[in-house]
């Protein structure tokens, strides 16, 4: 098989890319510390630690939309059913007989279909959902002055938060497990790293 | 409202009963307040040197002939004084009318005065008030001295209905110890602000024992290092306690009576006439932590400043009373006469006048929702035996807007009801007739003799019930490394595990979410990891 190599994320993409990652696996470490399901830090330490890691996402953020709006990169996030059933079938019966993959990335195109929807859903769904409720959860204190009080729960924001959490915990197992089902297993992760991705 | 201010007063004892006045006399006074605890204070900023007034320069041989003396310049001291609880024994709550106080209330120390006042009365800031004729309007009958006197010898012992001693007189009786009378003419020619020793005079030594009643409140406060309190550090602060218990008229600010449980906004600037001066808050603001403290600043709005910064309270050997059991009372040693015994700390164990103690040092608090208001069991309420008794139902909840978690000392006590008539009893314990229980060791003469001073009727039936009594913890303040840490209470066993009504992270979660979310995380693994044991088996095969 001869492989190719295409350019597909640039420079800052792979910058927002791991350090979101770092800072989501540590607010995942340090928030279920704060829920209580551990103890590491201790409950003072990761609250601030949990905080400290909010703001540097919020900040990575604000470039990363920046950076998508301003490059039109959001456009690698728009759902599309082409090839979308090839990619199911690759995953469940193609990947154990040695199938082609049923995608090839392009500069345009970087994502198959089933990650179009899946990042969409992390950067529609799971991300403000977190970022929505934490946001109420850090300023609890300022609830009465924004007159939220009456019709908010400390309870409820938790919920929502802590749920949005576990999804979060779940893509990212399934995401690192994907991460493996490139042209080689470790293709998709080079890329990741040198920007250059190996394809067929 | 005017009677409803004191705080510190309040604390006066509910009953300064007799023996214990003892130690109230005796360590208060004598080591305590020895000549050097007036050579620390600053001197006296005062613009009148009162050794030079000629009305001061006359042999006293009363109290109330030097409070005569006293009211010749200050006209009015007498009226103001007599207004406030430490005169009355009186506090009306102003939101439900109730009249509580000492004269009102039976508590579960020594559970009531009346009938009692000739021994109570030592902490009675008056001087005569021995039973139910006492007229409340006489001027002279104003104690100035026990409030003002800078020289500490000026003593008032149990049975003189709060007359200083005139005469000397062995005290403890049979004790081999002799009190003098006090020089009254260098007393009122050296008089100036009350001082930590003349609060603690009364406060140190409530329910008859240094530290007994409140916990927060003992003779260790006479010089008390940063550890114990930050502010009244001798070295440090060095406050009084009229330093935040700012007084006016002879009003003395703070009482718990009337309690500003969730006290709002910033700190106050001078003359600001609106809630307590004596609240953390007056001085600190409701968000006393600096900016990057932010999240303990939210706190404020559940939480009281003494929750995490009184950690323990009695945090010193001196400890104080957890419990007083009335019905171990009257029982006698194996030779049949009545005994006392002390705990391995040397506090009170045991006495065959009073009952049973037990005591405790750096006591955890226990938490409660708290807004200030306190209903009382009074004198002549009917309780119900078969649970415990509240003798006061704190007020407070999680949506209420004026109520914070306070810790707070909870005394359990068993004392004497009647079975009849359903009403805790007033019983006459102090004094030599024979009636009095802590002469004559009998309960029925003793509960006689009190119902009717308390001019409540007896069906002539007694029996023990148990009773509580919660107070807020609110002095013994600790420096800020002492502070309770995050986890001691954001922990599924933490301090505030049975405070209801709000969401704690780390002690709450829901687990219906719990469970779904792990198992969700959990499937995804094991689902991926099949997912490659397959591939790795598949390929393997291929190759």
């Amino acid at each position: 098989m001869a492989t190719n190599k295409i350019y597909v994320f640039k420079r800052f993409e792979r910058f927002w890319h791991w350090s979101q990652a770092m800072l989501i696996i540590f607010m995942l470490v340090t928030g279920f510390e704060v829920h209580g399901s551990y103890s590491l830090f201790g409950f003072g330490k990761a609250v601030d630690l949990h905080t400290i890691s909010a703001w540097m996402l919020i900040g990575l953020w604000v470039f990363a939309i920046f950076w998508h709006f301003t490059t039109g990169e959001w456009k690698q996030y728009i759902p599309t059913t082409e090839k979308m059933m090839a990619m199911i079938q690759f995953y469940s019966v193609g990947i154990f007989k040695g199938a082609q993959h049923p995608f090839r990335p392009t500069t345009l195109k970087k994502h198959n279909p089933l990650q179009r929807l899946a990042y969409l859903g992390v950067l529609l769904l799971i991300g403000p959902l977190l970022w929505l409720t934490g946001w109420f959860y850090l300023f609890y204190g300022d609830w009465q002055a924004w007159g939220v009080d009456s019709f908010l729960s400390l309870e409820w924001v938790a919920f929502f938060h802590t749920a949005g959490a576990f999804m979060m915990l779940t893509f990212l197992i399934a995401h690192v497990y994907l991460t493996t089902t490139g042209h080689t297993p470790t293709s998709h992760i080079k890329a990741m790293l040198t920007g250059w991705e190996e394809v067929d | 409202m005017l009677s409803g201010k004191i705080v510190l007063l309040s604390a006066l004892v509910n009953c300064a009963m007799l023996t214990m006045m003892s130690a109230f006399a005796a360590p208060a006074q004598s080591d305590a307040m020895s000549a050097a605890t007036p050579l620390t204070r600053q001197k006296s900023a005062s613009t009148a040197d009162h050794s030079k007034f000629k009305e001061l320069n006359q042999a006293f041989k009363t109290g109330p002939e030097v409070t005569v003396a006293c009211l010749i310049c200050h006209t009015e001291a007498a009226k103001q004084v007599q207004h406030t609880k430490h005169w009355t024994w009186e506090s009306v709550d102003p939101k439900t009318g109730q009249k509580r106080g000492k004269k009102n209330i039976i508590n579960n120390y020594c559970t009531s005065p009346v009938s009692n006042e000739k021994d109570c009365m030592a902490c009675h800031a008056g001087y005569g008030w021995q039973d139910s004729s006492f007229d409340f309007t006489i001027e002279k009958n104003v104690d100035c001295l026990v409030c003002h006197d800078t020289t500490a010898t000026y003593r008032k012992l149990p049975g003189d209905a709060g007359h200083p001693i005139y005469e000397r007189r062995e005290f403890p009786p049979k004790s081999g110890k002799f009190v003098d009378p006090a020089d009254l003419k260098k007393i009122a020619q050296n008089i100036g602000k009350p001082s930590r020793s003349n609060c603690g005079s009364c406060h140190f030594f409530g329910a008859g024992a240094n530290g007994a009643k409140h916990g927060d409140l003992d003779s260790s406060l006479q010089h008390p290092n940063k550890y114990l309190d930050v502010h009244m550090d001798e070295k440090g602060l060095n406050f009084d306690c009229t330093t935040c218990h700012a007084t006016s008229s002879h009003e003395v600010s703070g009482s718990r009576y009337n309690m500003a449980a969730a006290t709002k906004g910033p700190a106050h600037i001078r003359g600001n006439p609106d809630s307590s001066p004596a609240a953390c808050q007056s001085c600190h603001g409701n968000k006393p932590h600096p900016q990057h403290m932010t999240k303990l600043n939210q706190h404020t709005a559940k939480i009281a400043c003494q929750t995490c910064h009184i950690p323990e309270y009695a945090r010193n050997d001196i400890g104080t009373e957890l419990s007083w059991d009335w019905s171990q009372a009257t029982r006698m040693g194996e030779d049949g006469k009545p005994f006392v015994r002390k705990d391995s700390a040397g506090r009170r164990a045991f006495d065959s006048k009073k009952g049973e103690w037990v005591w405790d040092s750096y006591v955890i608090p226990e938490y409660r929702w708290l807004n200030g208001v306190s209903t009382y069991t009074v004198i002549g309420d009917k309780i119900d035996p078969g649970k415990t008794v509240q003798i006061n139902e704190v007020g407070g909840s999680p949506d209420d807007p004026d109520s914070r978690i306070w810790p707070t000392k909870v005394h359990r006590g068993k004392q004497p009801y009647d079975t009849v008539n359903n009403t805790l009893t007033v019983q006459h314990t102090a004094g030599e007739d024979d009636t009095a229980l802590w002469h004559n060791y009998d309960w029925q003469k003793a509960i006689r003799a009190g119902m009717k001073a308390a001019n409540l009727p007896y069906s002539g039936n007694f029996d023990f019930v148990s009773t509580e009594l919660t107070w807020p913890v609110t002095h013994m303040v600790a420096p800020k490394e002492d502070a309770l840490s995050c986890a001691q209470c954001h922990s599924k066993n933490g301090r505030l595990k049975d405070i209801q009504g709000v969401y704690m992270p780390s002690r709450d979660a829901n687990k219906l979410l719990d469970t779904a979310g792990w198992a969700l995380a959990l499937l995804t693994l094991i689902g991926v990891l099949i997912h490659a044991g397959i591939r790795i088996l598949t390929s393997k095969k291929a190759g």
